[in-house]
């Protein structure tokens, strides 16, 4: 592959009919093309105003063969709602703690994706010794290339709400 | 002024870099001698009687000496009786050097505004990173060309989150441990909260930024709630957790961080180091015994050195 498309991580924001197949249906053509799938993130919970679900894909592709991915999605006649204007080259590794069971830990995690405008990776919990010992969650974010300051800010604040610590590595410091 | 370890160690040291101690005072007493003071009777008077002298404190302020060496515990707000210690000395024309940080944290363009007045020069690498030439260093750059200065300057949280790191040892168990070895005093408050951390950053912030900084301008967050799981994460990421002071940007933060747990940051025990990143020359880092009396005393006197 060439210096001057690099693989990248886009996310597909997609909307599916609550059917049987409909998610397969929309992942075929991402693998079809040349997408390596990162994560898949189903708002099973959620409904459109149409009654479809929202589905979060982050694929990792270059450009040209992420465009085809996309004109691929729409001919199969998924619901594409926003491809390609997010892409997530940084990677951002947070620890949070607190009372992380008594606080609503899938509340927190969709406002951190929101409100920090980044997608979750990965998420890994160690629970206290009993339930009144703070938890930990390490989050591995993917974020917009150059704004890690601006979405730990983000997670810093969603946090505060939720009166957790965030345990963030140090902007502009040795990251690996 | 000031009789504990850093204020003793001065005394006992003194002779061997060629200096005379003419007088030693903590809170309630002083000895005073133009001609030198016997500095074993007086330190063996302080253990066995818990005083220094017959005299008082303000005698010592008013007696024979070229550079006073301000050594009491560090006191927030209006950093009394330190900062009138240190202006006492200023307005008679005379030098000091300061190893206690809360009149050059707390009260840093009071005192510079006094010492401009003064004959006198005023001098406090010893109030930052122990033995570590942190302020000289920093002092040593043009401010323009120094980014950030980031670090770890706090010795007992250091050892506490390197000891729950490597064991997998809760909080609690290791402040105990801590204590029991003398690494944590018997109220740590101030070691694990930040404030220690943030002062010395308050102080970074005031040489390299040209003063206009206290406690209040820093963001500040300890390590008591951090617990063994968090650290048990960061692990398994290939990182750890260390109390880190940054100040960048005309900002200071200070607070639990994740750092590459190979990384330069990551020293482990009652170990210092700060890290100063240079527009021109890149990245400086320091490191070395950040606490305790004779190194703590070997800055003083290292100062004491530059003002003859």
């Amino acid at each position: 592959m060439s210096d001057r498309d690099p693989v990248r991580a886009h996310t597909v924001r997609l909307e599916l009919d609550d059917e049987p197949g409909e998610l397969l249906n929309a992942l075929g053509p991402i693998a079809d093309n040349g997408g390596n799938l990162l994560s898949i993130f189903h708002e099973r919970g959620n409904r459109t105003p149409r009654g479809q679900i929202p589905v979060a894909v982050d694929v990792e592709a270059t450009a040209e063969r992420f465009e085809r991915i996309v004109t691929a999605l729409r001919e199969t006649g998924v619901n594409v709602v926003q491809a390609g204007t997010e892409q997530y080259g940084d990677e951002l590794t947070v620890v949070l703690v607190g009372q992380l069971l008594q606080s609503n830990l899938s509340e927190t995690l969709s406002r951190i994706e929101s409100e920090s405008d980044c997608s979750i990776k990965n998420v890994t919990l160690s629970v206290g010794e009993s339930a009144a010992d703070p938890s930990s969650a390490r989050l591995r974010l993917a974020v917009h290339t150059g704004a890690s300051d601006a979405a730990l800010e983000a997670v810093r604040g969603v946090a505060y709400d939720q009166e957790l610590q965030v345990i963030s590595p140090l902007a502009g410091g040795e990251t690996a | 002024m000031g009789a504990g370890a850093v204020g003793t160690s001065v005394a006992e040291l003194a002779s061997t870099y060629g200096h005379t101690v003419t007088g030693i005072g903590d809170s309630s007493s002083a000895a005073v001698d133009p001609g030198g003071i016997d500095v074993e009777a007086v330190l063996e008077r302080k253990r066995t009687d818990n005083t220094v002298g017959q005299l008082a404190p303000a005698d010592l302020l008013d007696g024979a000496y070229d550079a006073l060496i301000e050594a009491t515990p560090t006191t927030l707000g209006d950093a009394e009786p330190g900062y009138s210690h240190v202006t006492s000395a200023l307005e008679r024309d005379r030098h000091v050097v300061l190893a206690n940080k809360g009149p050059v944290a707390e009260r840093y363009d009071d005192v510079r505004r006094v010492e401009r007045e003064s004959e006198g020069t005023m001098l406090f690498d010893a109030t930052v990173g122990g033995a570590i030439p942190v302020v000289s260093t920093i002092d040593a750059f043009d401010s323009d060309s120094v980014s950030a200065v980031r670090g770890v300057l706090n010795g007992t949280a250091n050892f506490i989150l390197s000891r729950m790191a490597t064991d997998s040892l809760d909080y609690e168990h290791v402040l105990a441990e801590a204590q029991d070895l003398g690494v944590a005093e018997a109220d740590p408050t101030f070691d694990v909260d930040g404030t220690d951390a943030a002062l010395k950053c308050v102080i970074i912030a005031n040489v390299l930024y040209g003063g206009g900084y206290t406690i209040e301008d820093a963001t500040v967050e300890g390590i008591q709630n951090v617990p063994a799981s968090a650290l048990s994460l960061a692990a398994e990421d290939g990182r750890t957790i260390r109390l880190i002071g940054d100040v960048a940007d005309e900002r200071i933060l200070v607070g639990p961080r994740l750092v590459p747990e190979s990384g330069t940051l990551a020293v482990s025990g009652t170990q210092n180091i700060v890290q100063i990143e240079t527009q021109h020359a890149g990245r400086l880092n320091v490191s070395g015994r950040g606490a305790g009396g004779h190194e703590t005393a070997t800055a003083v006197l290292r100062d004491i050195g530059l003002l003859e």
